[in-house]
């Protein structure tokens, strides 16, 4: 298969913990400039998925490119990161004993070496980019107090906020309105089809009315491989999609 | 946010005013020392200035553990290793400097090595009889053994308590290693009976008050070198590490190079002090590497708040000002004293002294804060029942309405 046009690749992947097989078998592609969402009852291996496309797991067998070129099984989290992987957690982890602006700081993209950060001044360039952000993530009110200090929902917008200031070319996004009210996942859904317009996008999920307000390409995992992919109406028509959310 | 700057600022002032302490007390207590009669109230005695000195370098030891433990989360129970390290390079040095004035009176050997038959001077102990060399040594020593030692405890994800029993052990090994005879260093006496530092007679009263004074000054550029590293982008760097490791990777950060590098830097610290320490006490032996004087310095820090900068030195001083007295006193209690102090401390002043003074402060400015609006007609310790108001929020974004206030510091 042809993989010049894929910004994300897997094929064939596995991994098992302990005998237990977490990802089985996992052939997924995300074209560039697409933005996925992911679906799957507890345990269907979404957040391994993550942990191996960001190298925080290596997998057994199976192939993993980002760009259509890079072998992900190859790098560490640090590398892929700077390959242009954003990740952010299912639980939101920001730096709760810095400041919402600091947070961000420390996300901007430029060099990752310890000298520099020894000397770095910030630029006005930089500036801008924080202020732009945290107009974005609608926390410039609270930029000087800490991230300890934010709520649930709150941490979920900055961590997205500190994606955007990495400026990655994949994001992927685990569970972003866990703990939102309606109108917060609303706002939510609209500000990642707007990152999605540059780049591209993976959503793990479970609301499903996030999901269809995202109106993009579902998958469907189960038991660590696809069980089904298309449009949300496509997958959640099918039966075996219904019978493993429902249970048998 | 203005509470948030002013702490800051709070902050600033204090490494302010203990830098200029440690000058002002750097050039004071010589003084009076020196020039004041001994028969006069003001008279500082050189046992003082002795003790003070050897303080000052515990205090510079401290310092360099709060770096590692309080900013980067690394409870390193192995600093005396390098303060020792430092303290053997500077004790070389001294014992270089007897030359024929040995009891052996040999001009090349000291006298451990006459009186174990060695027949030359070891590989490593030549550029000793240099003091510049000798002081390159206490910087790399330490320097290259935390580098080479932090080099794979880091990069194979060595944490937590882990990371604290190796530095034990390593520490316990270094102390074994020692005590050898053969390996050259003098064995369980160690290196002792120096003469002069830099010309000097390391007894008399003007080169105790220049050592104590050079400890005073040492520790103040510490002070202010680990303010500047932690105010730096890097030492926001080093506490996102502590509190959230996995997070700074997959922003790009490598969080082993982070901690290497202040793993690194802290046991030079510890090896300056212990180079500072040695002309003081007048013998350094590998007792100085047993891992209870490393806990001890763990208590140090613990007392007077970790991660503070300030907090280490002033537990440094009180602990070990305790212990002089107690140890004077009642000196078969002395050790079930610490141990009740670290248990104390860590039940009761979680922070150290001066975290608690932070908090307590904090609580009594808010307190001001409040009696000062409810003067003025406003009830902020009640606001109006807007807690609630995320899941309330009717437009999304409307967030900022929540709380107008920032959470009291803790």
């Amino acid at each position: 298969m042809n993989k010049s046009h894929t910004i994300l690749y897997l094929d064939g992947v596995s991994v098992s913990f302990d005998g237990f097989r977490a990802i089985n078998n996992l052939s997924l592609v995300l074209d560039k400039g697409e933005m996925r969402a992911i679906i799957g009852p507890n345990g269907a291996g979404k957040t391994t998925m993550m942990d191996i496309v960001t190298g925080k797991t290596r997998p057994d067998e199976g192939e993993v490119f980002f760009d259509g070129q890079i072998d992900l099984t190859r790098h560490d989290e640090a590398e892929i990161a700077m390959m242009g992987i954003g990740r952010k957690f299912q639980k939101p982890t920001v730096f709760e004993n810095h400041t919402i602006e600091e947070n961000l700081m420390l996300a901007l993209k430029g060099p990752r070496s310890i000298f520099p950060a020894l000397l770095h001044r910030r630029s006005t360039a930089e500036a801008r980019q924080i202020d732009d952000i945290l107009g974005i993530i609608r926390l410039g009110d609270k930029r000087d107090q800490l991230a300890a200090n934010l709520s649930h929902g709150q941490k979920q917008w900055l961590e997205i906020g500190m994606l955007l200031a990495q400026d990655p070319k994949l994001l992927l996004v685990d569970e972003p309105v866990a703990g939102m009210t309606d109108a917060e996942t609303e706002e939510t859904a609209r500000l990642l089809k707007e990152i999605a317009r540059d780049h591209s996008v993976i959503v793990v999920e479970h609301d499903m009315h996030f999901v269809r307000e995202l109106g993009v390409k579902v998958t469907c995992l189960h038991e660590g491989s696809v069980l089904s992919e298309g449009t949300l109406d496509f997958v959640s028509a099918d039966e075996r999609v219904v019978e493993v959310y429902l249970g048998r | 946010m203005i509470t948030g700057r002013f702490f800051a600022a709070g902050a600033d002032r204090r490494i302010a005013i203990t830098i200029l302490i440690l000058l002002a007390v750097a050039v004071i207590v010589p003084l009076l020392n020196l020039a004041v009669s001994p028969t006069r109230a003001f008279y500082v005695p050189s046992y003082i200035v002795a003790l003070t000195g050897k303080y000052l370098c515990y205090a510079l030891l401290a310092l360099a553990l709060d770096l590692v433990w309080g900013y980067c989360g690394i409870l390193s129970l192995g600093h005396g290793a390098f303060f020792a390290l430092g303290g053997y390079a500077m004790g070389m040095y001294l014992m270089r400097q007897i030359g024929a004035r040995g009891v052996y009176g040999n001009p090349i050997l000291p006298d451990f090595m006459v009186f174990l038959n060695y027949k030359e001077l070891p590989w490593f102990w030549y550029g000793f009889d240099h003091f510049w060399f000798a002081g390159l040594m206490v910087l790399t020593v330490p320097g290259l053994l935390a580098f080479v030692f932090g080099w794979f405890a880091f990069r194979s994800r060595v944490t937590g308590v882990y990371l604290s029993i190796i530095t034990q052990a390593m520490t316990y090994a270094l102390l074994l290693a020692f005590f050898r005879n053969d390996m050259g260093f003098g064995g369980n006496n160690g290196l002792t009976d120096f003469k002069d530092i830099l010309g000097f007679n390391v007894q008399a009263d003007a080169t105790r008050s220049a050592l104590f004074a050079a400890s005073a000054v040492t520790l103040a550029l510490a002070v202010f070198v680990t303010w500047a590293t932690v105010g730096s982008k890097y030492g926001k760097l080093l506490m996102a590490v502590r509190d959230a490791e996995s997070r700074t990777r997959f922003l790009g950060w490598r969080a082993e190079n982070v901690k290497l590098f202040a793993f690194t830097v802290s046991a030079v610290m510890a090896g300056i002090a212990g180079a500072l320490y040695v002309p003081q006490v007048g013998i350094i032996n590998p007792g100085e590497f047993e891992p209870s004087n490393s806990i001890e310095v763990v208590i140090w820090a613990a007392v007077g708040g970790r991660g503070t900068i300030v907090g280490p030195i002033i537990g440094a001083l009180l602990v070990n000002a305790g212990k002089s007295w107690f140890t004077g006193v009642l000196p078969e209690f002395w050790l079930f004293a610490l141990g009740g102090l670290f248990v104390a401390v860590t039940l009761l002043l979680p922070k150290g002294i001066v975290g608690m003074w932070d908090s307590w402060r904090g609580n009594a400015k808010a307190l001001r804060a409040a009696s000062l609006a409810e003067e003025a007609g406003t009830d902020p310790v009640a606001p109006p029942p807007q807690k609630i108001v995320r899941s309330a929020a009717t437009k999304p974004g409307d967030w900022s309405s929540s709380s107008p206030e920032p959470q009291p510091a803790e």
